[in-house]
């Protein structure tokens, strides 16, 4: 083809693992993949964490981070192999044909220096332009990714923007040099709903006025289905499926694409309300030597065996309301019963049961266990602990709630560094339910998990729901799971409740303004989707 | 994981002085105490590192320094980072105005040198064993607290320990349970550096008199006993001072090996 840009023939990345108390062990990365991006189009790489999806895309400049070594294949750019270039042509090659765009990009600026000099440097270090055409470019590249005042922007420094800019921005730097080929690895996937739609706009209105090719790395199928030309869905380093975006999302062949295609479809009907088992009155909170509310006036209620999500953005108060429940932030003023009992405010002065019946699962699974724990201590400390069990007695409760989590023998004395992530979340999710709890708070548990593998937890958080008569308080920022999982929903918006009632009456229109924003902005798995709500938005505005 | 050459080095020689600490009564080949050759002689089949001052057998008493110089550079190390582990977990889990208050006394401490606070402490208290280690072990314990309170705050902040708190553990539980098991591998070889301070700590205070006391011996006390025999070319203090020295490489060995299998808090490589 005389259009192909970039092609992968056989491409084979490998690597040396140190595991945890274990010899060196040698891992092939990405094995045997072949594929090919042609002149101003954009190619999608799909799949889990540690599907290769990040190596292959910096292969595609020839690099491998710290110890990752680029074994075997051609990776053939603008017709010729790149991947035994030596030191020299890579740096020529890098920043100049090929650039990059990281997922965080708060991390990724220099803080010291302004946003301008980043954004031009590598433009003007390869001599591509002049520094006075650098900025010129930087400015109406600036526009383009509608920042605010594009012609001053370049003066801020990293943090006197917010996060969607400066996403914007190294799209801007990555852009500025006219690279052929830019690699987007995860930009949006650290930001909110409500700024990663801008961001996406922003980005695939940038890539076809400038006709760059990319490379779109992202473990959200919604996400890339908006912006490339072809998909390639990956797994444990091989291809599973390529084809047109088209393809891909409305006839996927392989199973495995199909279960991306329609995951998070849990159909969940809600309950009826009932007598709370959690009760939230008019709680306010603030944090320690501030004067700044982080809760304002709070009241919701969770029924027994029933979910109530908790939605909003970073920054809304989510967690915060699950701190102020469960102690650790005693409340400025409000109330808060729980099983008939009102909770003392201070977690000090609430007893054992109070304590028992309240559990909490984290986020984030492997700082949530002690990493010099086994499973088998983790899960049967509560156990100890609330119940007095010991010995053989003590085993038995163990091996039981293993099974509910669908683990089975053989964990108890493994350590959690010896678990993947969504067995981490499991035994978290043991140790809850090892205390008996009335109502377990979920912060955000399946948000850093692998979409397939959160909605395994997701069906066994309801599986243990019906078996078990536990209540849920859900906190989390993505609306497909509310769907899946709620009774009852909250949503969120800097400290406040704006919205709250039944799952289907807050999913029904008449919308607040905030509600509708948030709804509107969550990716959907259909072609066309970001056109339709930006269009949307744009009559809307019109009309007001 | 491959065990680096110079760390089985430091572990071999650290052995080595051990036992030969542990058993001097038995190694030795004179008594510490008896004259038993000419004053300052050099290395001969009979004494293989000449003998000293007053014509005591240097590779003897040697071996017995061994033992008093280990015996109180390790007390005082335990003693100190007893001490200083369990105030500095102490002073991180409750925050607040204890951790204020135990930090600025350790800075009153740690803001006049060891050397000064020890050298008045010994010159009024009553000089033995059970003192010099009380003091050094002291002194030695806000350095020990500065680490492990540091070490202790990044660990609290985690979801396990928050978990512990909202099971409703007591405090104890969390510092031990949760807190000491992450915090032991920069802390065993913190124990390492902190006993090389010890014995050159000893040293430096037997060499100025204030140390190990007659009849014991140290290493410190047997330079200074024949400093004397620099003047006329014997190479007699040298001798201990090469086993400072050695002792002190020989731990650090080891102590820079285990530091470096300690990559994370989170239990990540090797750890």
């Amino acid at each position: 083809m005389a259009d192909t840009l970039l092609s992968f023939n056989n491409l084979k990345i490998e690597a040396t693992a140190y595991p945890p108390g274990e010899p060196p062990r040698h891992v092939v990365l990405v094995d045997g993949v072949s594929v090919s991006v042609e002149k101003g189009k954009v190619l999608g790489l799909i799949g889990e964490s540690g599907a290769g999806k990040s190596t292959i895309g910096l292969s595609a400049m020839s690099f491998g981070r710290g110890g990752v070594r680029l074994t075997g294949g051609e990776i053939v750019l603008n017709g010729r192999d790149i991947r035994t270039a030596s030191a020299g042509a890579l740096r020529d090659l890098r920043g100049r044909e090929v650039t990059y765009v990281a997922q965080s990009a708060a991390a990724s600026f220099n803080p010291a220096k302004k946003l301008m000099e980043q954004v031009i440097e590598t433009s003007v270090a390869h001599g591509v332009m002049t520094k006075a055409e650098a900025e010129a470019r930087a400015v109406s590249l600036f526009r383009q990714l509608s920042l605010p005042n594009p012609e001053t922007i370049g003066n801020r420094y990293p943090h006197q923007v917010s996060g969607g800019q400066l996403q914007r921005v190294m799209t801007a730097m990555a852009l500025c040099p006219k690279p052929d080929l830019v690699i987007f690895d995860e930009p949006t996937t650290a930001l909110d709903v409500t700024t990663q739609i801008d961001v996406l706009a922003a980005i695939k209105r940038a890539i076809h006025e400038t006709g760059v090719a990319a490379l779109y790395i992202t473990h959200d199928l919604a996400v890339v289905a908006q912006v490339a030309d072809d998909i390639l869905v990956l797994r444990h380093g091989k291809k599973v499926e390529y084809g047109s975006t088209d393809q891909i999302i409305n006839a996927p062949k392989e199973a495995y694409t199909q279960a991306l295609v329609s995951v998070r479809s849990i159909d969940h009907a809600e309950k009826p309300q009932a007598a709370p088992v959690l009760s939230v009155q008019n709680v306010t909170a603030r944090y320690k030597g501030t004067s700044f509310d982080v809760l304002k006036n709070v009241t919701v209620d969770v029924a027994p065996g029933q979910t109530l999500a908790i939605v909003g953005e970073s920054g809304s108060g989510k967690s915060t309301l699950a701190r102020a429940i469960t102690g650790l932030l005693p409340p400025a003023s409000g109330r808060i019963t729980f099983a008939g009992r009102t909770l003392s405010a201070d977690l000090a002065g609430r007893t054992k049961d109070d304590l028992r019946e309240l559990q909490m699962i984290y986020q984030m699974a492997d700082v949530a266990m002690n990493p010099r724990q086994t499973v088998g201590t983790i899960i049967g400390r509560p156990l100890e602990f609330y119940f007095g069990l010991k010995g053989a007695e003590k085993e038995k409760r163990i091996q039981e709630l293993l099974d509910q989590i669908e683990m089975g023998k053989g964990y108890a004395d493994r350590y959690p560094a010896e678990l993947s992530g969504g067995q981490k979340q499991r035994v978290c999710i043991a140790r809850a339910l090892a205390a008996k709890p009335k109502l377990i708070i979920c912060d955000e548990v399946t948000s850093a998990l692998d979409p397939l593998v959160a909605d395994g937890i997701l069906k066994l958080l309801l599986d243990l729901q019906a078996r078990e008569n536990v209540a849920y308080l859900f906190i989390t920022h993505d609306l497909a799971t509310v769907k899946a999982i709620a009774d009852k929903i909250a949503v969120m918006f800097k400290g406040q409740v704006v919205r709250y009632g039944q799952k289907t009456d807050v999913l029904t229109p008449p919308f607040d303004d905030y509600t509708d924003l948030l709804l509107s902005s969550v990716p959907e798995m259909k072609l066309g989707w970001l056109e339709d709500v930006l269009t949307t938005r744009k009559m809307e505005s019109a009309g007001n | 994981m491959r065990m680096p050459l110079s760390a089985i080095i430091g572990l071999v020689l650290t052995g080595a002085f051990l036992f030969v600490g542990l058993f001097a009564q038995f190694i030795a080949p004179y008594p510490i105490d008896s004259a038993v050759g000419g004053v300052w002689e050099g290395p001969s089949a009979a004494y293989w590192l000449g003998t000293d001052t007053i014509g005591r057998d240097i590779v003897s008493r040697l071996i017995y320094g061994a033992q008093v110089t280990i015996f109180v550079a390790l007390a005082s190390s335990i003693l100190a980072f007893s001490l200083g582990s369990f105030l500095g977990f102490f002073a991180a889990v409750r925050g607040g105005w204890i951790d204020q208050t135990l930090s600025r006394i350790v800075d009153l401490v740690m803001a006049i040198p060891s050397l000064i606070v020890a050298l008045v402490m010994l010159s009024v208290l009553p000089l033995n064993l059970t003192v010099l280690i009380l003091v050094m072990g002291v002194l030695d314990s806000t350095r020990v607290f500065r680490l492990s309170r540091a070490v202790a705050m990044d660990i609290t902040v985690m979801d396990y320990v928050e978990a512990a708190k909202l099971r409703g553990e007591k405090q104890g539980w969390i510092i031990f349970r949760e807190i000491l098991p992450n915090a032991l591998s920069p802390l065993v070889a913190e124990f390492g550096l902190r006993f090389i301070f010890a014995v050159l700590f000893i040293s430096t205070l037997s060499f100025l008199g204030l140390g190990i006391q007659p009849p014991l011996t140290d290493w410190g006390g047997m330079v200074k006993e024949n400093k004397d025999g620099l003047i006329y070319g014997k190479a007699a203090a040298l001798m201990p001072a090469m086993a400072i020295a050695a002792l002190a490489i020989s731990v650090n060995l080891v102590a820079d090996w285990i530091l470096s299998r300690t990559s994370s808090l989170k239990g990540g490589r090797g750890g």
